[in-house]
């Protein structure tokens, strides 16, 4: 059967035909986006506005701009191809590899990081440690953003030219320019107003998919079966009876790097330290609505799953071609990653196919804002207010921010370009969060729960885990058994690398930190007020009546998970 | 910020984007309704029901959330 939408990639280059009527959604989204940020310039004036959205956000607002930010466009596509290539495996990303580390950061860390009432994460790190343990976490952060931003753009443009056929220069200048203009007019404010508009167009563009794939399988069973039939012998359907052994599932894993690598350091250190994800609850109204957001965003990231994992469980079952990895492709194949837009081509017609594309560049345009306003923060307030111009007025700072906005936005342009010659700067960028989130984890989460923790501690144990992770990561570059050592198994696969090098690197983070701490002066208790726990008057629940209580929501969300493990054990 | 109190909040702006949307995508779904796109379970004629819960949760949105004179 063929698809009037769907083009075969070896005859026109590109997936899918867009419709005057697709055309027209599209450029309303960046005319909407243009025009919000353009009203909301005004009450952009101040710092506090501009930065951290005059901390007036409602739980709901932080909460959709929380799990909005994670929910990048590359990630849609890349984990819907990883769920093509691996099954629902896959769905650990979302499921222990979020929900646990998301509540621990409402219900625990939040109320340090708002009651301090800092800015950001290196802005914690200074009111608890001092200048160097956050100008280490600033600079690196800083980088890192930018970079990211940079290859999100990149990887937005190649997407746009194998879907569209749109030139690369096109989609990078025109994006990138549209983003630029409207955070730095409107700050954080425009940031979240977008995220949250892009939050519900990923779901009205995506959820077609799962619910016409199902129709057309005849419900879970029927996709299953399906499965079998197209793959016997594979086993896609089972989140954890198959990890007892590296070499019982597709994905070359064990349940020990899923439950700590994954779910108890690598995920908590993103979810717990990740300033472009912690920023959007910093801008939260009172301590109850930073809390209660991410818990908010928990539901939502479970559900995720849904429109991400199900259409590559889907396409397993119902496409009539095998995809390929994308480094084996040979014209008129399709790669793991163009499983989304393939399976939006089989179901959505005219209008309906706008919608989702739509989604996805607004899922794209929305990551490369939060990377630029993250950015914008923290080299104002944490590198250039703290090193370079201390005492300059609200007004200086916003302009530096609006500037640094575009400058970092500029960065990231060329950035893009660079990977453009250099795909593989790709794989190190990617890296390097990798690299820095677990140790940076440990150091925070020691300083908010342990008070005999010295700026000296915090600053050599962030040191030695960067280090250490550092080098795990080139090891296995460079000498690929090295895996074998780190994975503590031979049959270990690259998967693994990330869950167990996150797992080490921050074991020595905390062990050097705390020998360290022990030998080193800490700071007077006095002077830890509001910043660590027995220092910090954390105001309880019980005056609030159940429903409205964040610590109930986040059991009913633990319990709701659970579930779902059970379900598809 | 006194100016805080009268910002739009941004759920009126996805009621417009989703309302306008929804008209878009549901006069599509209609004029392709007696010759509707080769893509797999066409009959169904996705776009008119889909444009019409976006057209429904838009103008829900419009209506609880519509900018309101600030009170004396």
């Amino acid at each position: 059967m063929t698809h009037l939408a769907f083009v075969p990639a070896a005859a026109t280059g590109k997936i899918i035909l867009l419709r005057p009527v697709d055309l027209a959604i599209i450029v309303i989204y960046f005319v909407a986006v243009l025009g919000i940020g353009f009203y909301l310039k005004k009450f952009a004036k101040r710092g506090e506005d501009f930065f951290i959205a005059g901390r007036g956000m409602t739980s709901w607002v932080a909460g959709l701009a929380f799990i909005s930010a994670n929910l990048g466009s590359l990630e849609l596509l890349g984990w819907a191809g990883a769920a093509y290539q691996y099954g629902i495996l896959a769905t650990h990303w979302y499921w222990i590899g979020a929900i646990p580390a998301i509540l621990f950061l409402g219900i625990v860390m939040m109320p340090f990081y708002y009651i301090s009432r800092t800015h950001s994460v290196p802005g914690y790190l200074n009111l608890r440690f001092g200048r160097p343990t956050s100008g280490l976490s600033a600079v690196t952060f800083a980088v890192m953003t930018i970079l990211m931003s940079g290859v999100n753009m990149y990887a937005m443009a190649i997407v746009m030219k194998v879907v569209l056929g749109w030139n690369i220069h096109f989609s990078i200048w025109v994006s990138s320019l549209t983003v630029g203009v409207y955070v730095a007019l409107g700050g954080l404010y425009s940031a979240i107003f977008n995220e949250v508009l892009q939050f519900f167009l990923i779901w009205l563009g995506a959820l077609l998919i799962p619910i016409l794939g199902l129709m057309e399988t005849g419900g879970w069973s029927g996709m299953v079966a399906r499965i079998h039939h197209n793959f016997p012998g594979d086993n896609f359907t089972h989140l954890w009876s198959d990890l007892g052994h590296f070499s019982g599932n597709p994905m070359g894993i064990h349940w020990t790097g899923i439950v700590f690598g994954l779910g108890a350091v690598l995920s908590m250190g993103y979810w717990t330290t990740d300033f472009l994800v912690v920023q959007r609850v910093l801008s939260a109204k009172d301590l109850r609505s930073a809390k209660m957001a991410p818990v908010i965003g928990a539901f939502f990231k479970m559900a995720v799953p849904f429109i991400v994992i199900l259409p590559g469980l889907l396409a397993l079952s119902v496409l009539p071609f095998h995809l390929v990895p994308q480094t084996a492709m040979q014209p008129g194949q399709h790669s793991y990653n163009e499983v989304l837009p393939l399976m939006l081509a089989r179901y959505c017609g005219p209008g309906l196919l706008g919608l989702g594309i739509t989604a996805l560049v607004a899922g794209f345009m929305s990551g490369m804002a939060g990377n630029v306003s993250a950015f914008a923060t923290v080299w104002t307030y944490d590198i250039y207010r703290l090193f370079v111009r201390k005492d300059a007025s609200d007004s200086h700072y916003v302009s530096m921010g609006r500037w640094s906005t575009m400058i970092g936005l500029i960065i990231s342009i060329g950035a893009a370009y660079a990977v453009m010659g250099f795909a593989s700067i790709m794989d190190y960028v990617q890296a390097l969060f990798a690299i820095f989130i677990a140790p940076l984890f440990g150091t925070v989460v020691l300083g908010m729960l342990w008070k005999r923790m010295t700026g000296k501690g915090a600053f050599w144990g962030l040191l030695a885990g960067t280090t250490a992770s550092a080098s795990m990561f080139l090891a296995v570059k460079f000498h690929p058994a090295a895996l074998g050592i780190i994975a503590l198994s031979s049959h270990a696969k690259m998967m693994a690398e990330d869950m167990y090098q996150a797992l080490w690197s921050w074991l020595i983070c905390v062990g050097v930190t705390v020998v360290i701490s022990l030998v080193t002066q800490p700071r007077p208790p006095a002077e830890l007020k509001g910043l660590v726990y027995g220092e910090t008057e954390i105001p309880g629940e019980g005056h609030l009546p159940l429903l409205k209580r964040p610590i109930f929501w986040s059991c009913v969300c633990l319990a709701v998970f659970l579930v779902l493990q059970w379900i598809f054990w | 910020m006194s100016e805080e109190r009268h910002m739009i909040p941004v759920w009126f702006f996805v009621g417009v984007l989703l309302f306008i949307y929804g008209i878009l995508i549901f006069i599509s779904g209609l004029l392709e309704w007696s010759h509707p796109p080769d893509t797999v379970l066409a009959n169904l004629h996705a776009p008119v029901w889909w444009g019409g819960l976006m057209i429904a949760m838009g103008a829900l949105f419009i209506h609880l959330f519509r900018p309101r004179k600030p009170s004396q």
